[in-house]
C-alpha cells in the first residue's frame, strides 16, 4: 500500500493516487500524507484516485468522507477518479457520490491487465461526463 | 433440502489490524475452491473485512483480545462465515446496524459495516452480549456452480 501525491500549484489541485489494498489498517497512514498535502499546498481540489486500489471496505468511505469534510471548510471539492466496479459498488451504498463527483482520469499509471473493468468504467462515466463541468477533469 | 458441510475452516487471530488483510485472503484462499466470480469474493472480502475490522475497533477497544473465525463450505455452494470475538459487546444491536451511527467518529469510521455486510452477504445474523462478545454470522450462495461435489 502506498500513496503518490501530485500537486498542481496554479489550480490548488492535489492529485492522491492511492496503491494496494484501502482498509482501516491503512487508511490511517494514507489519511495523514493526503492531509499534509492538502496543509502544505492549500489545496481547493482534492482527486483521489482509485485506479490502482485492490481492495476497499467502508474504511475507504470514512476517509472520503473525512477529506470531504477537511475540504469542505476551505469552500473546495473533493472529486473520486477512476474506481474500479465493485468499489463504485460500496461509493454508491454510501451515497457519497452526493457529494462528492465521480470522474475520470487519464493515468499514466493505470494498469495494462484491466482491460475488462476499464471498458466497465468507461461505459458508466461517459453517462455521468454528460453532466460535469469542462474544469475538472484532466490532470 | 439438507445441506451437508463438505469443508471447514477454523482459525483464530490477535485483534491486530495488521490482520485484517490476513483474514480476508484465508477467507479467499480457501473459497478458491470453489471457483468463485471476482465479485462474488470480492463482496465476501469486503463483508469479512467489515466484521474483522467491528471486532478490532469497537470489540477489542484499547485493548488486544482474539478473533475467533470459522468458514463451511456447503455441497450447495453456500458459503456460511462465523466470525465471533470476547470483546465489551453490543448494547443495542439494531442501533448499531444503522447506515451511518459509529460510536468511533473520530477515527472517520463511516457507520457502514453492518449495511456492507447486510448488502454483499445473502443473510447476516448478530448475537451480542454486552462484556461477552459478539457473533456475527453471514452467508452467501455462490453461483458460479449447482453444487460442490
Amino acid at each position: 500500500m502506498s500513496v503518490k501525491i501530485r500537486n498542481d500549484k496554479q489550480g490548488r489541485k492535489t492529485t492522491a493516487t492511492i496503491y494496494g489494498d484501502l482498509d482501516h489498517h491503512t487508511a490511517k497512514y494514507i489519511r495523514s500524507e493526503i492531509d499534509r498535502a492538502i496543509g502544505e499546498h492549500n489545496t481547493k481540489t482534492l482527486i483521489i484516485d482509485f485506479s490502482n486500489v485492490t481492495f476497499m471496505d467502508s474504511s475507504g468511505i470514512g476517509l472520503v468522507m473525512g477529506r470531504y469534510k477537511l475540504i469542505s471548510e476551505l469552500s473546495g471539492e473533493v472529486q473520486i477518479a477512476n474506481p474500479p466496479p465493485y468499489i463504485r459498488k460500496v461509493i454508491q451504498l454510501s451515497g457519497i457520490n452526493k457529494l462528492c463527483r465521480i470522474i475520470t482520469l487519464d493515468c499514466e499509471d493505470k494498469p495494462d491487465d484491466t482491460e475488462e473493468k476499464d471498458t466497465a468504467d468507461k461505459t458508466i462515466i461517459t453517462k455521468e461526463q454528460d453532466h460535469e463541468t469542462e474544469n475538472s477533469q484532466r490532470a | 433440502m439438507k445441506q451437508k458441510i463438505v469443508n471447514e475452516l477454523k482459525m483464530s487471530f490477535p485483534s491486530l489490524s495488521e490482520n485484517e488483510r490476513f483474514s480476508r485472503l484465508a477467507v479467499s484462499g480457501f473459497l478458491s475452491q470453489l471457483n468463485p466470480r471476482i465479485d462474488e469474493l470480492s463482496e465476501i472480502k469486503t463483508a469479512v473485512s467489515e466484521a474483522v475490522t467491528n471486532c478490532i475497533v469497537h470489540a477489542y477497544r484499547n485493548t488486544t483480545g482474539l478473533i475467533f473465525m470459522q468458514v463451511r463450505i456447503f455441497d450447495t455452494s453456500k458459503v456460511y462465515i462465523k466470525i465471533r470475538d470476547k470483546g465489551c459487546g453490543i448494547t443495542d444491536i439494531k442501533k448499531a446496524m444503522e447506515p451511518l451511527f459509529t460510536t468511533a467518529p473520530e477515527e472517520e469510521r463511516a457507520g457502514l459495516g453492518f449495511a456492507v455486510m447486510e448488502s454483499f452477504m445473502d443473510r447476516i445474523k448478530v448475537r451480542s452480549a454486552s462484556d461477552k462478545g459478539t457473533t456475527v454470522i453471514m452467508e452467501k450462495t455462490l453461483k458460479t456452480r449447482e453444487g460442490f461435489v
